[in-house]
């Protein structure tokens, strides 16, 4: 005998050990928020290390701050959080049940954090080709200071993990994308897209403190 | 009253190295506190719970029990006592600390430098010695420490004092110790693979024996009449710290073994062999990293160029040679 | 049949009483049969016990080399094995007992199989995540064990820099094992949370959440909040490896004490990551035993959450001798002190539970009784080294060693033994011999004294810890130890043979041996695949042991799931009978 299965109707995504569909919708969203905390105590480590140094070495932060391009650091930013309102459209379009939305606003997404990585790719780039590396391969002289490649340590470790997130975010999306051309979602069921925008807003305001600690300081 | 000091005292010197410094009868007052009072507790709680099976042991398998959920000024009282017993224990343990932390102005000062696996200790006049700390007795000494590589810690288990030693800054300790004597160093913090061997013994003299010793050592050090070479090569070796990676019976340590060493052939890492002469020793004191023996692992030795003269060397060479 | 109501808010139920039958065909265990139904199973059930089964094989990886070590320190100097050997051997006992037997031991294991049935659900809220959590801790255990044996490491458990930087063998391997395993923890966090809060049955109102549950809620606060912060910490390590960034490395401008602090925020609360979930099975065994209502279910189970929160607080007392400063040390020391009050709350609530109880002094609470003993004094000297003057002497010497042995093995083994002793008969449906199970505890307990009191007084004399070689002073007392860790040692190979026995050769267990009022031991032993036919409503708390025990078979809702939307409505039926599938 299913006797819970008297209650709501079902999705066909509905797992056997949901009661219904909105405990598993709950559970989804809930689950989601926590490793969004995790998420930000992993990040807060580095956060934590870029403000002892920076106590430790106020002056240098100013100073190597300079050689990041504020413009492209600027658009990116731009870039990010226009993708951050993307998402939300496709879950506000999920809501309103105008399943072809979904995709489009999904793509969008997609897109802008292509271009976010590849702009930031061409910054990278830029600071190899002057031998700005991590660490002890760090060979750039234009600043004149004895701990410059910590700077640079960080900036790289931050945005790179930073980088990292982005990377799964997109290929969350692509997932989301195709099973929203499935026609997976709709206004019954979107739980995935959901989640998944829970986790790019995360990606998108760690963004936004990155952005001011390290290309608005000097 | 007499039994009872009898045991105290019994149980101290079970517990507790001897107290030789100013200090430590300090931390062992509120070591015995913490103890007592907290064996207290155990031996109650652990009698009431006893009481409990015995007098409530399950008679029969329908027993009801009575619904007893909670009483506030039971748990109040339980609550309030132990927080104020820590808060004494917490307020003493801090006075302590602080009195341990505070240094007297006119304390003696010595530079320590740890290494892996030896402890070097330069005084005012430029006297240095290794494996041995050398102080006046009755007079605060303050330790002023750093690390030339990874972290060390200082421990002198009859002083109560324990500091680390940190690379790439500078951290301080002070002792006073009252009488004449000596007192085990152990490095306490992880370092490796002589980390249990790198002890050392703090010597205190008293005052002008002390001067004495300042004085003889200011320069470098030269043999004492009474000794012959090869003593004073022996007695250096263990100032020296040498003897914590280098056995004199043959076994392996961290570095060769001395036994029979004189004379012989050794094989490098690199294949090519050389004969252990006074140059290949004198050249391996003060150039570790030149010649490395098969089986033995680089970067490990210190040098110690500057820290022992040619006399010396020639003192240890002299005692290398009677290891047949 | 009866009925009776269960309210919760605006909501009202009808329900009535059902049984479960007691001897079903299919269990968890036959309903899907073969390896491969193990290996992919999404069953919190079959996960748990696949985690009880690394968790064992790992604790006696672990041990076998703490013999080795003990056998090692029985003369000064080489025994038998070289200085190297040994560092490696005592950084590979504690990785091994921490990160792979002690933080997955009692949640990951015993929780995975007990939470969900507590809470009267059919599974974890994302059993998929939950498989996914067992296999990211196999391979960062596979991790690690390929770090062991591709040049090992000799950093000891806590990867001090600059030491960790500097030293050969395979640490950026291990520390990239240990992130893996580290991300398992995490995702189990994430799962138990979730699970707590949006999968508990019907009428199972806070009020009512076992107290395991609570332990286990207060552990995943603490998973969730402290793992990350290793997991980026050990990547830095590796990072410093790998590229040279500094950021740890004095030479480069970097802070060595810096790294402390960050290994310490993770690894003073992992303490409690290890501990809380045994206070959890201790609530549960008491009362069971003494057949009474647990004294201050309320201060129990916030004492867990306020333990988790201070335990935040407090990581700067592993650094009182670091150069850290004076004042830092003071409040790092106050608060400490703190957490020593809910812990005592703790042990005073439950000995009250035994106040007028009916005590049976059945195995599972022997443990119990061996955990008061030692976890006692394990606390209690705990409050000794968090005294900052006491620590500058005893930091790091084998005080320390015994402290958090008393803690961790007398207080954690012990409570996973006794919750695994209790749950035996649920999780596996046969009856374990119960006159060798109390011969082994008293060999455990006695060997676990013999072994580790002598460390307390070598330790005061200010023998350090991590030494290979040591001076002739405390040969005797390494000499007892040594000899009290092989009476240990028989005493966990006695368990391990008569609980794997009783698997063969065991008497069928009845759905509720020991007359348990709590959810779990109202389905069959072993339970069936979803645990519960019906979603079940549950109208008494799991501590009422006022009541008599037929009034403690399953609630189940007349109409309805009891979830429900209708919040307002109040549902009436006629009362009729249901009887069970």
């Amino acid at each position: 005998m299913a006797n819970h299965s008297s209650s709501t109707s079902h999705s066909r995504f509905l797992q056997h050990h949901f009661v219904d569909a909105e405990q598993q919708f709950d559970a989804a969203k809930m689950g989601m928020w926590i490793f969004l905390v995790t998420e930000i105590l992993f990040f807060g480590g580095l956060f934590a290390a870029y403000i002892v140094y920076r106590m430790l070495y106020p002056e240098l932060f100013s100073m190597a701050a300079e050689e990041l391009n504020v413009l492209w650091g600027t658009v990116n930013t731009v870039v990010l959080i226009g993708s951050s309102l993307t998402v939300a459209m496709a879950i506000k379009s999920a809501q309103k049940n105008q399943v072809k939305n979904i995709a489009i606003n999904l793509g969008i997404t997609l897109l802008l954090a292509c271009i976010f990585m590849v702009i930031k790719y061409f910054e990278w780039e830029h600071k190899f080709h002057l031998g700005i590396f991590p660490g002890e391969a760090y060979s750039f002289e234009g600043i004149d200071h004895p701990k410059a490649s910590i700077f640079f340590s960080l900036y790289y470790l931050m945005t790179g993990l930073h980088g990292i997130h982005v990377l799964i975010g997109m290929g969350l999306m692509i997932w989301l994308l195709k099973r929203s051309l499935q026609g997976d979602f709709n206004s019954e069921y979107y739980t995935p897209v959901e989640i998944t925008g829970l986790y790019w807003h995360l990606v998108d305001i760690i963004w936004i403190f990155l952005y001011p600690l390290f290309y608005l300081i000097h | 009253m007499n039994l009872f000091n009898d045991l105290l005292n019994w149980l101290n010197d079970l517990f507790l190295p001897p107290a030789k410094s100013t200090l430590a009868h300090q931390t062992d007052a509120l070591f015995w506190f913490v103890h007592l009072s907290s064996f207290v507790l155990t031996i109650g709680l652990i009698a009431v719970i006893v009481y409990f099976i015995i007098k409530y042991r399950r008679q029969s398998e329908d027993e009801v029990t009575p619904l007893i959920t909670h009483n506030n000024q039971l748990e109040v009282t339980w609550s309030v006592i132990p927080l104020i017993l820590v808060i004494v224990v917490f307020g003493w343990g801090y006075k302590v600390f602080v009195n341990q932390q505070v240094v007297p102005d006119d304390a003696y000062e010595v530079n320590v430098t740890a290494q892996k696996w030896l402890w070097r200790f330069e005084y005012e006049n430029g006297a240095t010695s290794t494996g041995q700390l050398h102080v006046p007795e009755d007079r605060p000494v303050k330790l002023v420490m750093s690390s030339n590589d990874v972290i060390h810690s200082f421990f002198v288990p009859a002083f109560r004092i324990k500091q680390d030693v940190v690379p790439g800054r500078y951290t301080e300790m002070w002792f006073n110790a009252p009488d004449p004597g000596e007192a085990q160093v152990f490095c306490t913090e992880y370092c490796g693979t002589g980390h249990s061997d790198m002890m050392a013994t703090v010597v205190v003299h008293e005052q002008g024996e002390f001067e004495d010793w300042l004085a003889e050592n200011s320069g470098g050090g030269s043999k004492p009449d009474d000794l012959s070479p090869a003593e004073w090569g022996e007695q250096l070796t263990q100032q020296n710290a040498c003897r914590t990676c280098h056995s004199i019976d043959g076994s392996k340590m961290t570095g060769p073994s001395w036994k029979g060493i004189f004379g012989h052939e050794a094989t490098l890492s690199d294949g090519s062999t050389v004969t252990v002469d006074e140059n290949y020793i004198r050249e391996s004191i003060l150039e570790p990293e030149a010649k490395i023996v098969e089986g033995y692992q680089a970067g490990l030795m210190p040098t110690y160029q500057g820290q022992l003269n040619d006399k010396q060397i020639n003192a240890i060479i002299e005692y290398i040679k009677t290891l047949k | 049949m009866e009925t009776a109501e269960a309210s919760s808010n605006l909501k009202k139920i009808q329900v009535q009483r059902f049984k479960p039958e007691s001897d079903p065909d299919e269990t968890y265990l036959t309903e899907e049969t073969g390896i491969w139904s193990w290996l992919t199973t999404v069953d919190h059930k079959k996960i748990g016990i696949m985690y009880l089964a690394s968790i064992t094989f790992f604790f006696f990886i672990g041990g076998l080399m703490a013999l080795l070590l003990r056998t090692e320190l029985w003369t000064p100097a080489k025994t038998f094995i070289e200085a190297n050997t040994y560092n490696q051997l005592f950084t590979l006992h504690g990785s091994i007992m921490i990160f792979l037997f002690l933080v997955p031991s009692v949640p990951a294991a015993l929780g995975n199989f007990i939470l969900p049935m507590q809470l009267g659900a059919k599974d974890v809220a994302f059993p998929r995540l939950n498989l996914l959590s067992y296999y990211l801790y196999l391979a960062g255990a596979g991790i690690a064990v390929f770090a062991i044996l591709n040049g090992g490491i000799d950093t000891g458990w806590t990867f001090y820099t600059p030491y960790s930087t500097s030293t050969g063998g395979a640490v950026t391997t291990m520390t990239f094992g240990v992130f893996v395993i580290g991300f398992s923890s995490i995702l189990t966090g994430v799962n138990f949370i979730t699970t707590i809060h949006k999968m508990r049955a019907p009428g199972l109102t806070w009020d009512k959440l076992p107290l395991f549950c609570w332990g286990l809620y207060a552990t995943s606060i603490i998973q969730i909040l402290a793992t990350p912060v290793l997991a980026i910490t050990l990547a830095l390590v590796a990072m410093e490896r790998i590229l040279g960034i500094g950021i740890f490395d004095p030479a480069l401008g970097g802070d060595p004490v810096l790294y402390q602090h960050f290994f310490w925020f993770y690894s003073h609360p992992a303490v409690y990551i290890m501990i809380v979930p045994g206070f959890g099975v201790v609530s549960e065994v008491i009362t069971t035993f003494s057949r009474k209502h647990i004294f201050g279910y309320w201060a129990i189970a916030l004492s867990s959450l306020a333990i988790a929160f201070i335990g935040f607080l407090v990581w700067g007392h592993h650094m009182f001798v670091s150069g850290q400063a004076a004042l830092a040390s003071m409040v790092f020391s106050f608060l400490t002190f703190l957490v020593g009050i809910p812990t005592g709350i703790k042990m005073f609530n439950w000995t009250a539970t035994l106040y007028k109880g009916s005590i049976d002094l059945k195995s599972p609470l022997l443990y119990i009784f061996g955990f008061f003993f030692l976890f006692l004094v394990g606390g209690l000297t705990g409050i000794v080294l968090a005294s900052i003057a006491l620590d500058v002497h005893l930091h790091d010497t084998y005080y320390v060693v015994a402290h958090f042995h008393f803690v961790m093995v007398g207080g954690m083994v012990m409570a996973f033994l006794a919750g695994l002793h209790y749950w035996w008969p649920k999780i596996t449906g046969k009856m374990y011999n119960e006159i060798l199970a109390k011969i082994a505890c008293a060999i455990i307990f006695i060997g676990f004294n013999v072994t580790f009191l002598p460390q307390f007084v070598m330790g005061s004399q200010g023998m350090p810890r991590r030494y290979f070689n040591y001076i002739e002073q405390f040969q005797p007392f390494h000499q007892v130890s040594t000899i009290g860790s092989y009476i240990l040692g028989f005493g966990f190979v006695m368990v391990f043979y008569y609980l794997v026995k009783s698997i063969f050769r065991g008497e069928k267990a009845p759905a509720n041996p020991w007359g348990s009022r709590s959810l779990e031991w109202q389905v069959a032993s072993p339970p069936p695949l979803h645990n519960f036919h019906h979603t079940p409503v549950i109208v008494n708390g799991p501590y009422d042991y006022h009541k008599p025990m037929d009034e403690f078979q399953l609630g189940l809702a007349e109409s309805g799931n009891g979830h429900g939307h209708e919040s307002d409505a109040e549902l009436h039926t006629d009362g009729k009978s249901i009887e069970a599938e």
